[in-house]
């Protein structure tokens, strides 16, 4: 089941005018900003498919970079994004790509500062659900079916385990889970799905556990 | 928990429960909040489309590109006049989905039901009925609640995007959905709404997503209106006692299949259909400066 929810076909209350080009792209954007964790000197951003050839008119542009900027999707802010991004000093380069991807609704998001640099690629489903398909070169099967916990961490014993006591510890179950790492030892990841909702307090203790680099959720 | 539509109606008659009560119950079950809380959030979501639907039928909106706005507004003193041809019901549904697509494509904030684009036709449908049927906040969040079981069906087993299941899978999608919601609405049974359902969604059957310049404006505005007044008829039409031959799940499937067959022009690249008439080019060299099939 893609849908688990009522709310994913009533809803989201957003800003127009388009669900998987501009609520769907906000959300994208979003989630790139907070896997980052902070402000991004330069956003780079990939259009595929229809992304690429509608973007001026549905507002893509304007409402990825609101997502970068930490804007939800109703934040009626998403409209002056552009703007409040040259404020903030953020550079933002929208890149118009003619490869074929599997969804049409693909975005390609790579967030830097200094020497820090994240890439993510983002997909939009249709009613403004998204699904992440990789991460930093990662490629993940986050199926957006649940709510997913992102951990960014160091390639060490114990970690995994750490985590789900922390999730033991709030009663989350663990629908799905995936390790994945690039090489032994460096940088590696852990998608989690769950049941249900976590809360942001759960988040924070996961961050405080050794060898943890970053957490974030997707989907509500 | 309901896969398809035959479920949905089967658990409704056999418990004896209304479809929007199947449908909470459900939505408790699967995410572990209270009946509170959830009407609660559909109550809010409500309360956005009446705010949407308001700012549409009294401010002439206008987007960004200057393409829609203050139709609304022409339908609602039209009504006011009397003298209409069809009825002041379907009219005012026709105008209530107008102004909130109007409103959308004005980058204001609406809800998606199911989705931006198509996000007219259920609230315009509801609100359109509000002097006939005069239906509590209650009534009003059930309607809601009935809608979305049938999206829900819809999303999970065929799609609600136009670019990938085209128009009939946005505005197509959210007409059955407000014709199977209404006959609820109106007194009709759990099998009514999918009759009414099926019968909406087959008339939406092969639509195209086309939009000029790619903007959720021409045709989707007026889509969203002639959806209104199907989903209205429709719903009448099951009421009366009128069946599907084909049944609703099966309709659902076409449409899923037609949408996987649907060559890639006409599934939300504005390079086909409307988009790539004339005027539709023309429209979009004067919003961008250049034409998008010249990029």
């Amino acid at each position: 089941m893609k849908y688990r929810t009522v709310f994913d076909i009533i809803g989201p209350v957003m800003i127009g005018p388009s669900s998987s080009h501009t609520a769907g792209a906000a959300k994208i954007g979003r989630v790139a900003r907070t896997l980052f964790g902070q402000k991004p000197d330069q956003a780079d951003i990939y259009f595929y498919g229809s992304f690429a050839k509608t973007y001026r008119g549905h507002g893509t542009d304007v409402a990825i970079i609101g997502g970068v900027l930490d804007f939800d999707t109703f934040d009626s802010r998403i409209t002056e994004a552009l703007t409040i991004a040259k404020k903030e000093n953020i550079h933002v380069n929208f890149h118009e790509e003619e490869a074929i991807t599997d969804h049409p609704n693909t975005a390609r998001v790579v967030l830097t500062k200094g020497e820090e640099k994240m890439e993510l690629v983002g997909v939009s489903i249709g009613g403004g659900k998204i699904e992440i398909i990789e991460l930093n070169g990662f490629v993940l099967r986050l199926s957006g079916n649940h709510p997913a916990i992102l951990v960014v961490h160091n390639d060490r014993y114990g970690v995994i385990a750490s985590v789900s006591n922390v999730l033991a510890k709030y009663e989350i179950n663990i629908g799905h889970m995936e390790v994945s790492r690039k090489e032994r030892g460096k940088e590696a990841l852990m998608v989690i799905e769950v049941d249900q909702n976590v809360e942001e307090s759960l988040l924070i203790e996961l961050e405080k556990l050794p060898n943890i680099m970053k957490v974030t959720k997707i989907h509500d | 928990m309901f896969r398809n539509v035959a479920e949905l109606v089967e658990l409704a008659e056999s418990t004896s429960k209304s479809i929007s009560e199947i449908m909470i119950e459900q939505e408790m079950e699967v995410t572990g909040r209270t009946r509170t809380e959830i009407k609660e959030q559909m109550l809010k979501n409500l309360n956005v489309m009446k705010a949407a639907v308001e700012r549409g039928i009294t401010e002439k909106v206008r987007s960004v590109s200057g393409l829609t706005g203050g139709d609304a507004v022409l339908l609602q003193e039209y009504i006011k006049k009397g003298n209409y041809l069809s009825s002041e019901t379907v009219l005012d549904a026709v105008s209530k989905a107008v102004a909130t697509n109007e409103v959308n494509a004005a980058m204001g904030t609406i809800c998606a039901t199911p989705t931006a684009g198509s996000a007219g036709v259920v609230p315009g449908v509801l609100f359109g009925m509000t002097k006939k049927l005069e239906p509590t906040d209650e009534q009003m969040v059930n309607y809601l609640f009935v809608a979305g079981a049938f999206g829900f069906v819809v999303a999970n087993n065929a799609s609600i995007s136009g670019a990938a299941g085209g128009c009939q899978a946005e505005v197509g999608s959210a007409t059955g959905m407000a014709a199977a919601a209404l006959v609820e609405l109106a007194g009709g049974t759990p099998s009514q709404s999918a009759e009414a359902m099926a019968i909406a969604l087959k008339n939406m059957l092969g639509l195209v997503c086309d939009p000029v310049a790619g903007l959720v404006e021409v045709p989707c505005v007026k889509r969203n209106a002639i959806g209104a007044s199907i989903a209205v008829v429709a719903a009448d039409m099951a009421l009366a006692g009128i069946t599907s031959r084909i049944p609703c799940d099966e309709v659902i499937d076409a449409m899923y299949k037609i949408g996987q067959t649907m060559p890639e022009a006409l599934r939300e690249t504005a390079q086909g259909g409307l988009a790539a008439t004339p005027t539709g080019r023309e429209l979009e060299a004067k919003i961008y400066g250049v034409s998008l099939d010249k990029k």
